[in-house]
């Protein structure tokens, strides 16, 4: 007998159900998906993400239109080298003609060297969550894995229209994320351990500094 | 096995130990505390409540939560192998690497993988597998089990850190904490790149998306499932959950009773290998299904709530016992009051039997549970179990004597009250002598009334 089968039998065995028999929901219901959205101003959750962003150990900046991007981020891109992803709206910003910046990876050799040897890596995000301060990054052929993950220091970019409330009103916008990547990753704050006698150390193993440019007009 | 009272004691008798402990579990304490407050989160009873229901739901319906999983799971192109065992679950690994020549693969944090001696199992056959968890890697370097489910290196200080990696990495003394950080990052952030194997645990396994979701804070499990061609993730069966968006009831729940984070630094929901049109990630994904004696647990319909269990560590902060006997003590690697409920599950009662009469019953344990598991009941059931246990092997006939002579006793009155006069008499001698002068040794015992209650009864002539 397969392991699967033997385990999936003694499964049964234990719960005295039978193989292809459906959920029995009488003696153990199971509660509908309950999702905690606030009904609050939209136009608050850029002054909330600031906040828990920055409570985190995050830096934010906040500009009027794209045009605005460059000059924002212009004292941290100096004298560094940066990666950026493939995302339009980073194209959009003008960020991918810098001279420092190493954009249009399609191989993953490539990239994954461009990204362990730059400075910074640069990306937009899919959202973004007020409520924790969060960035969700979905991978895609636009946002891969690693631009957001090797570079000790990460800048996200992205329009003010992508911030979510929380958690839960992602879940009710990707009910499935599985459907669209294989990789959605939220991501809050630097980097950080606390492994060592409970003390804050940020920087670990991802980035320890990270920036959130949010463009207003977006 | 018998108590350890000699390593407890040493343990006890430890001021810096005790301090550590302590100054650690503390500070969990006081974080999840902050986040889970009425203010900070109104629905946390309720979020309980849900987390709870889905949970027994799951569980009570697991074989078909784990097809559903399973089918969903290879439909994104992932496979999924069923282990009855860490034997089965080490060889598939070994075979594979084999198969692909590779002879290292990194490793983010995962209690599964402790449970079943993975690497030691992979060492043995010559395939090398390095922790990349900051405290993980120190414990591996230092060759020690976690000291906790969720801080494992909690018992070491600075000065023991740089004495490890001084010793085995062949460095100068370094106790600047952030040094001492630096110096692993440079170190691991080599394996990472040059593994052809990534391995994690999984905090959910989601039923609905074929998906797993590891949570974490420093990144090195995102580098070890986003890195290396191959990514391999071992779970426990029972971590399987109904839907995605059930997450929103058990991510609101995790971080915070695990740190008083309200989410971790990194959440990652993975689900088979990189899609055609995406540029990094796993060429292959496998997902290892373990049970080795969950199936067993799953039989006793009270006892297997102890499934529920999202490794979150609160119990253990939250618990005397623990925070003064510390997590080396406890027989497996899942210590506290969660271990003390599941390890006699997992080994049998009568193996250690100690273990579910380690706990002063004060409740702090199922007070902080974020998926409300009755420990304090489950451990009362394991302690009927053991004592069932030593009266069918008849080890303690003493015992038994000792009850069936105060039953006789007992039911009659002369004797006993000659008994009872003479026992006040010489009780105060007792702690110093006989059997309970173990048990006086940690408590102060009360001084016997002057006047026994017959004879207060008969000197008020009936009470009138």
């Amino acid at each position: 007998m397969t392991a699967r089968d033997q385990i999936l039998g003694n499964v049964r065995k234990a719960l005295n159900r039978a193989a292809g028999q459906p959920p029995l929901f009488e003696a153990a219901p199971l509660p509908a998906p309950t999702l905690r959205i606030p009904r609050s101003d939209r136009s608050l959750y850029a002054d909330l993400f600031v906040q828990k962003f920055e409570a985190l150990g995050g830096k934010s900046f906040r500009v009027r239109d794209t045009a605005a991007v460059i000059l924002a981020i212009a004292d941290l891109l100096a004298q560094k080298s940066a990666v950026a992803s493939n995302s339009p709206f980073l194209r959009k910003c003008g960020i991918t003609g810098l001279p420092q910046v190493h954009a249009g990876f399609t191989e993953r050799e490539d990239l994954k060297q461009a990204c362990a040897t730059c400075d910074i890596g640069i990306t937009s995000v899919d959202y973004a969550l007020a409520a924790t301060g969060s960035f969700v990054m979905l991978s895609s052929h636009n946002e891969p894995r690693l631009v957001s993950l090797l570079p000790p220091a990460h800048i996200a970019i992205f329009p003010r229209s992508l911030i979510l409330a929380n958690l839960d009103e992602l879940l009710s916008i990707l009910p499935r994320p599985a459907d669209q990547t294989s990789s959605m990753v939220l991501i809050t704050g630097p980097s950080r351990t606390a492994d060592i006698e409970q003390i804050l150390v940020r920087g670990v193993h991802g980035p320890g500094e990270i920036y959130a440019v949010i463009v207003e007009s977006e | 096995m018998k108590t350890p009272e000699a390593d407890i004691q040493q343990a006890i008798n430890d001021p810096r130990l005790q301090l550590a402990i302590y100054t650690a579990t503390g500070r969990l304490i006081d974080h999840r505390a902050a986040v889970v407050s009425a203010e900070a989160l109104p629905d946390y009873q309720a979020l309980r409540n849900e987390a709870n229901a889905i949970k027994k739901h799951t569980i009570e319906n697991l074989d078909y939560y784990l097809e559903q999983l399973e089918s969903n799971m290879i439909a994104h192109g992932g496979k999924v192998i069923f282990c009855r065992n860490g034997e089965e679950a080490a060889d598939f690994v070994l075979d594979l690497a084999k198969k692909r020549d590779l002879h290292m693969l990194v490793k983010s944090k995962s209690m599964t993988s402790e449970e079943i001696h993975f690497n030691e199992r992979l060492e043995r056959h010559h395939l090398e597998a390095i922790e990349t968890d900051l405290g993980e890697y120190i414990l591996q370097l230092a060759h020690q089990r976690p000291y906790h489910i969720v801080a494992p290196a909690l018992h070491l200080t600075r000065y023991d850190v740089a004495d490890v990696f001084s010793k085995e990495l062949g460095v100068e003394k370094e106790v600047v904490i952030e040094k001492q950080t630096k110096l692993a990052r440079g170190v691991l952030r080599q394996k990472f790149l040059e593994a052809g194997i990534g391995v994690s645990g999984a905090n959910f396994l989601i039923a609905d998306s074929g998906a797993i979701v590891v949570v974490e804070n420093e990144g090195n499990a995102r580098l070890s499932t986003s890195a290396p061609k191959i990514h391999i993730a071992i779970a426990g069966i029972e971590k399987v959950i109904p839907r995605a968006q059930d997450l929103a009831v058990f991510l609101n729940l995790l971080g915070r009773s695990a740190t008083g984070q309200p989410l971790t630094v990194y959440t990652s929901f993975l689900s088979g290998p990189r899609r055609d049109n995406e540029i990094d990630g796993p060429d292959e994904f496998y997902l290892l299904l373990l049970d080795n004696s969950r199936t067993k647990l799953l039989a006793d319909p009270e006892k297997r709530q102890s499934l529920y269990c999202i490794r979150c560590g609160a119990c253990l902060n939250h618990c005397p016992v623990y925070r003064k006997i510390g997590g080396h003590n406890y027989p497996w690697v899942y210590s506290g009051p969660i271990g003390a409920i599941i390890t006699p599950q997992f080994h049998g009662v009568n193996q250690d039997t100690w273990l579910p009469f380690a706990s002063s019953l004060c409740g702090a344990c199922a007070e902080v549970c974020p998926v409300k598991i009755e420990i304090p009941k489950l451990l009362l059931k394991l302690r009927e179990e053991v004592v069932e246990v030593k009266r069918r092997q008849d080890s303690d006939g003493m015992e038994r004597f000792a009850f069936q002579l105060f039953a006789w006793i007992a039911t009659h009155p002369k004797i006993y009250l000659l008994l009872a006069s003479l026992g006040s008499i010489f009780f105060p001698l007792a702690p110093r002598i006989g059997p309970l002068k173990k048990w006086a040794s940690q408590r102060t015992l009360p001084e016997p009334a002057k006047q026994s209650f017959h004879q207060w009864w008969a000197d008020r002539k009936g009470g009138q």
